[in-house]
């Protein structure tokens, strides 16, 4: 595994999401309307900032989404549809660098989006008044960052197993809502249903990436309570093992793939 | 580069494609192809449409596994990435990372080459010169015209400086100017000792630049010689020789 060649592609996925619209235009949609609601002030009531706060995050978690799954999604197939993988695997690389390549460089532009919209949403809480951990704030993100590896990594192996970009980019959101949001009760449902349905629930509930661990901690910043480091860590080496399933999974999928 | 080195050497190379639809028979690409390609020579790779040309160009890239036979570069098996750090490769009609200038696709592919950065900056001034590209280094690739992207293309193929050049087609869809500029820097590059192996339809193209071909026919080889020598063995032409080699009537 030749690291430069996969930091060499990266860069390239970088300075693509740099130059395309759709980053910039769902910063400023996510400023305009947490800027917007928070100009609102209901009878001077305080809970308007955890409200503000609710949204702003929400609209984060979902932009954060948008930006990863869509700009992973269709990194393998423009390559191959645009041809531009020919000269590329030309060169003394391997299929397994492009993956890995791929998924630095999804990954790497969008903590770099995280971190604006972090120190944005810091910034406005603090001019609101609102009380607020930047530690805390620090880890959501990193916890944040972290989920964000797994569906990346996650989209670019759908990349390979679907035939178009949109299909892949509608199923991975759906698995990731319903994963988010359900998956962590998927245990208590199972608790309720008869053999051989029980089974295959807890199965399930055990193989899949339980995204609300990383999804959950977003309250300490909402009402309070300060996020552990090392709960933040076991999440992080988590989602390491999940993003590196499923690149090894991308790479099995892309050696066999051929290219025309 | 000796010419006596074989650059590049295939050895009774077959390349089936198995189809997936059942009913369907196993279409053979490339049928035992044996041929050397001596260092420093501008080699033609002609055939009609489906003769096996690409597919023979991405086993020896890497890209298809060959069935049965073997092929290597530089007395490297195709299957080894390191084979492929010593060539250049143009693809057929390839657009390359549109929203790039043409400096930064070449820095790109330099870094996985392992240019130093001092060096990667001369080589792409002296390629953007060679390949007259040099006004729009700047300028992203998806504002160049047809012919500019071809001889981008060129210059990602140089950016290694590269004993070897393998191009496909690179004249496919450029007008005379264009192609004439590309003609230009083939014989520029084997003035400076590079082996070019390329395939073309363009065979007055070819019979110019060349000093070998071989011909390939559904997949198997059916001449091969240096260009003088079959015009004189044949008595004519060289698109008499092609038309005469895959079987066209008129022309027998």
């Amino acid at each position: 595994m030749n690291w430069n060649n996969s930091f060499a592609i990266s860069s390239v996925v970088i300075r693509e999401l740099l130059r395309r619209k759709d980053f910039y235009v769902l910063f400023i949609l996510t400023v305009l309307i947490t800027g917007l609601a928070g100009s609102i002030n209901f009878f001077n009531n305080p809970q308007i900032v955890n409200w503000l706060k609710e949204l702003s995050l929400t609209l984060i978690w979902l932009s954060s989404l948008v930006i990863a799954i869509t700009t992973t999604a269709r990194q393998l197939p423009a390559e191959r549809e645009s041809r531009t993988i020919f000269p590329l695997l030309a060169k003394p690389i391997t299929r397994a660098e492009v993956v890995v390549g791929k998924f630095i460089g999804c990954w790497q532009a969008c903590g770099a989006a995280l971190v604006v919209f972090y120190v944005f949403f810091g910034i406005m809480i603090s001019a609101k008044g609102g009380s607020l951990s930047w530690e805390t704030l620090f880890l959501a993100m990193l916890l944040h960052w972290s989920l964000l590896g797994i569906v990346i990594s996650m989209s670019l192996l759908g990349s390979l197993l679907f035939t178009s970009v949109s299909a892949n980019v509608t199923i991975c959101f759906i698995i990731v809502s319903g994963i988010l949001f359900a998956g962590l009760y998927l245990g208590k449902v199972a608790d309720q249903q008869p053999e051989p349905v029980q089974t295959i629930l807890l199965a399930l509930y055990y193989v899949i990436p339980q995204l609300g661990f990383f999804y959950e901690p977003r309250a300490f910043i909402i009402h309070g309570g300060s996020l552990q480091w090392s709960y933040s860590l076991l999440a992080m080496l988590y989602a390491l093992a999940y993003s590196a399933a499923f690149l090894t999974a991308s790479w099995l999928a892309f050696r066999r793939k051929a290219l025309n | 580069m000796s010419t006596n080195e074989a650059v590049i050497s295939l050895d009774h190379l077959k390349v089936e494609f198995k189809s997936k639809e059942l009913g369907q028979e196993t279409k053979i690409a490339v049928n035992d192809l044996s041929l050397k390609v001596n260092g420093g020579q501008v080699f033609g790779f002609l055939g009609p449409n489906g003769a096996g040309k690409t597919t023979t160009m991405n086993v020896l890239l890497g890209f298809v596994n060959p069935t049965g036979g073997s092929a290597s570069i530089f007395n490297v098996d195709v299957r080894q990435p390191i084979a492929r750090q010593r060539i250049g490769y143009l693809p057929e009609l390839t657009y390359y990372y549109k929203f790039l200038t043409a400096e930064e696709l070449l820095r790109f592919y330099a870094k996985i080459f392992r240019i130093p950065k001092s060096e990667t900056e001369k080589r792409i001034d002296t390629i953007l010169k060679l390949v007259e590209l040099e006004h729009a280094r700047k300028r992203q690739i998806k504002t160049y015209s047809k012919g500019m992207q071809q001889r981008a293309g060129l210059a990602q193929a140089l950016i290694n400086d590269p004993d070897l050049l393998i191009l496909d087609e690179p004249t496919s869809g450029l007008d005379p100017l264009g192609r004439m500029k590309v003609r230009d820097i083939i014989r520029r590059l084997k003035d400076e000792g590079k082996t070019v192996f390329f395939s073309s339809h363009e065979l007055g193209e070819v019979e110019t630049v060349c000093d070998r071909i071989a011909i390939l026919h559904q997949g198997e080889l059916k001449v091969e010689g240096s260009v003088d020598e079959l015009m004189k063995q044949y008595q004519t032409n060289l698109e008499a020789i092609f038309l005469k080699v895959v079987g066209y009537k008129e022309a027998a």
